[in-house]
């Protein structure tokens, strides 16, 4: 390795501003947190210390467990943020893959149309995508945040998924044509395993917004056996009063299962963000 | 059990037509070589032959069966790519075996197949390892069994040595020339080389710009050629084309002669000029002379030569061996 590369002053300058992006990006993170394990009056009297013996509580999380049923926000945040991944990422790259791999007549117009969707923002339809539910007797079910949330990730799939898919070697798809292999087989058990990073980074980008997503929620589905964790929590802010230490609680748990997520997919994700940069 | 027929067959993508109407008949057990520059469609060919690729026209018959709408792995053929395509999931085993296993073929029967495959390309020792942990000559050498294991009526070869460093690719190009040998089996074999062309095949199909320049022997190619293009493409270096009119010679509009039937001498010859460069290979000595009256000219000289740039020298053509050609390009007769 070269000394340039190694010296003492470029690599701490280095790190410096690695550790303070760093330090940005997780100050609000570490702000609910910290905050959440303390009583009221400590939040506001000194937001960004760290609960004491004196300060220390977890009345919030007691608040939050026994109000409402957080379980059950829980599991409806979980089983839209899960069903519309899984639809995301199957009919995406189906999608794209027929968009990469065959050629038919209006293939490009076909995949201008399908990414059209990154360019108009879902939420200028809401009016319509209410009404369309109503008539579909789908209001106050998950299955309408299912569908909404599929449609709105789909276009970024498909763009990102077909550019990927054009990269995997055409030697090996034939190789298995000749084999006698269906497209079928080609597709899950040849391709799908090749762009696996680029998968993971769909799923991310795909699975954060419709988490944290608040608009929906409140719109299609407000009732008390639909509701996700991000519209549960907001029973705790009022219009003149907040029970901080419950909302802080309630983000605070609502942060565990993306990171879990996160950390399942993230070694794939960091492949999928520098692939083509090396090599 | 494996000859091939294509008549007429076309091909184009968008407006560009690829394939401009090729016939070629191949017989049972011929190695034949598919040669062109780059993007002359031999690849596309192939393809083609594949099932892998629609024509636009024509049609395709294997053992006298046209199988224009029979897919790939219905026509009883086997290809070896240029990028290996191993299916990077599997053991080599597995990639040997799953064309027979897509088949409905019985488990002991496709053992017995790899088994044979494996022993004759010296593959035992990798039967369970993944791709990936292969060398390059290895994962040919596993590509190649492959096709080896589905008993073909007729193996296509894409460019299989492309990839291959200078020594693996003469030891490769020996197992292929052997493997042909022992099964007696079609081949049909694509490159951009020459020099594979004429090591490996008994006949040569030379293709330019989608069309069928010659076939013929690799002897018969480089002895008689019928345009300037074939003159050019077969030999090392290549064959070196002078304006007739500047040595003389009536009727021909450009005359052709071979690097190797020139001689030069330091004091008197027909063509006088300066080496410009030479190039000493052991066995070969190679100078590059701009001649006064010629322009540039290469020359092969066997054995050890000791010219230096700048260098005046007199070349002479082999009289005997001169090729003469017409406007269009192609060869005239002798006389």
């Amino acid at each position: 390795m070269s000394k340039a590369r190694t010296s003492l002053p470029r690599s701490a300058a280095a790190h410096g501003v690695l550790l303070l992006y760093t330090a940005i990006a997780l100050f609000p993170v570490i702000v609910i947190i910290i905050n959440a394990f303390k009583s009221r009056q400590a939040i506001f009297r000194s937001p960004l210390s760290l609960p004491d013996a004196e300060s220390f509580t977890l009345i919030g999380f007691e608040t939050v467990l026994k109000q409402g049923d957080f379980l059950l926000y829980f599991q409806n945040s979980f089983i839209v943020t899960v069903a519309s991944l899984a639809c995301v990422l199957l009919f995406g790259a189906m999608a794209a893959f027929a968009l990469a791999e065959y050629r038919f007549r209006g293939n490009p117009l076909m995949g201008l149309y399908l990414a059209l969707g990154i360019m108009i923002p879902i939420r200028l339809g809401t009016v319509a995508i209410l009404q369309l539910m109503v008539a579909g007797g789908l209001v106050n079910t998950l299955t309408a945040l299912v569908l909404v949330y599929s449609a709105q990730g789909l276009p970024l799939a498909i763009f990102i998924l077909s550019e990927f898919m054009k990269q995997v070697s055409d030697d090996l798809k034939n190789a298995g044509r000749i084999d006698g292999l269906s497209e079928y087989t080609i597709f899950f058990r040849l391709v799908l395993p090749l762009v696996r990073p680029a998968m993971a980074t769909v799923a991310v980008f795909t699975m954060i917004p419709i988490w944290n997503d608040l608009w929906f929620p409140l719109i299609l589905a407000p009732s008390e056996e639909t509701k996700t964790i991000t519209l549960g929590a907001q029973v705790f802010i009022g219009q003149f009063v907040t029970n901080w230490n419950a909302v802080l609680a309630a983000l605070s748990l609502a942060i565990l299962p993306v990171l879990v997520l996160y950390l399942i997919f993230s070694r794939q994700l960091i492949r999928g963000i520098t692939a083509g940069a090396v090599k | 059990m494996g000859s091939l027929k294509l008549e007429n067959i076309r091909k184009s993508f968008g407006q560009v037509e690829v394939l401009k109407g090729i016939d070629l008949e191949v017989e049972d057990g011929e190695f034949v070589i598919f040669v062109g520059p780059s993007g002359c469609g031999k690849s596309t060919l192939l393809r083609v032959i594949a099932g892998l690729e629609d024509a636009s026209a024509g049609s395709v018959s294997i053992d006298g069966d046209e199988v224009d709408t029979v897919p790939p792995a219905k026509r009883g053929i086997a290809m070896v790519f240029q990028s290996y395509a191993l299916y990077p999931h599997l053991t080599v085993r597995d990639n040997m075996g799953l064309g027979l296993k897509q088949a409905g073929r019985p488990k002991d029967a496709i053992a017995e197949r790899i088994a044979t495959a494996s022993r004759m390309l010296g593959l035992d020792d990798y039967l369970d390892r993944r791709p990936a942990e292969l060398s390059g000559g290895q994962r040919q050498r596993v590509a190649i069994g492959r096709a080896v294991v589905r008993n073909p009526r007729l193996f296509l070869f894409d460019e299989p040595l492309s990839n291959l460093d200078a020594a693996l690719r003469v030891n490769t190009r020996i197992e292929i020339a052997k493997l042909h040998r022992k099964l007696n089996a079609t081949m049909i074999y694509v490159t951009h080389d020459q020099v594979e062309a004429m090591t490996l095949g008994d006949r040569i199909v030379i293709l330019n710009e989608g069309r069928v320049e010659q076939i013929g022997s690799p002897m018969e190619l480089y002895n008689n050629p019928q345009n300037m293009f074939v003159a050019g493409f077969i030999g090392s270096p290549r064959m070196n084309f002078i304006d007739a009119a500047l040595l003389g010679q009536s009727g021909a509009r450009t005359v052709g002669v071979r690097p190797e039937h020139i001689t030069v001498d330091r004091s008197r010859g027909d063509l006088k000029g300066t080496v410009l460069h030479v190039e000493h290979l052991g066995a070969d000595t190679i100078v590059y002379m701009d001649c006064e009256k010629a322009g540039f000219l290469t020359v092969r000289l066997f054995g050890e030569h000791k010219f230096v740039p700048d260098e005046t020298l007199f070349a002479s053509p082999d009289s005997a061996r001169l090729y003469r050609f017409d406007n269009t390009g192609a060869v005239m007769p002798s006389g």
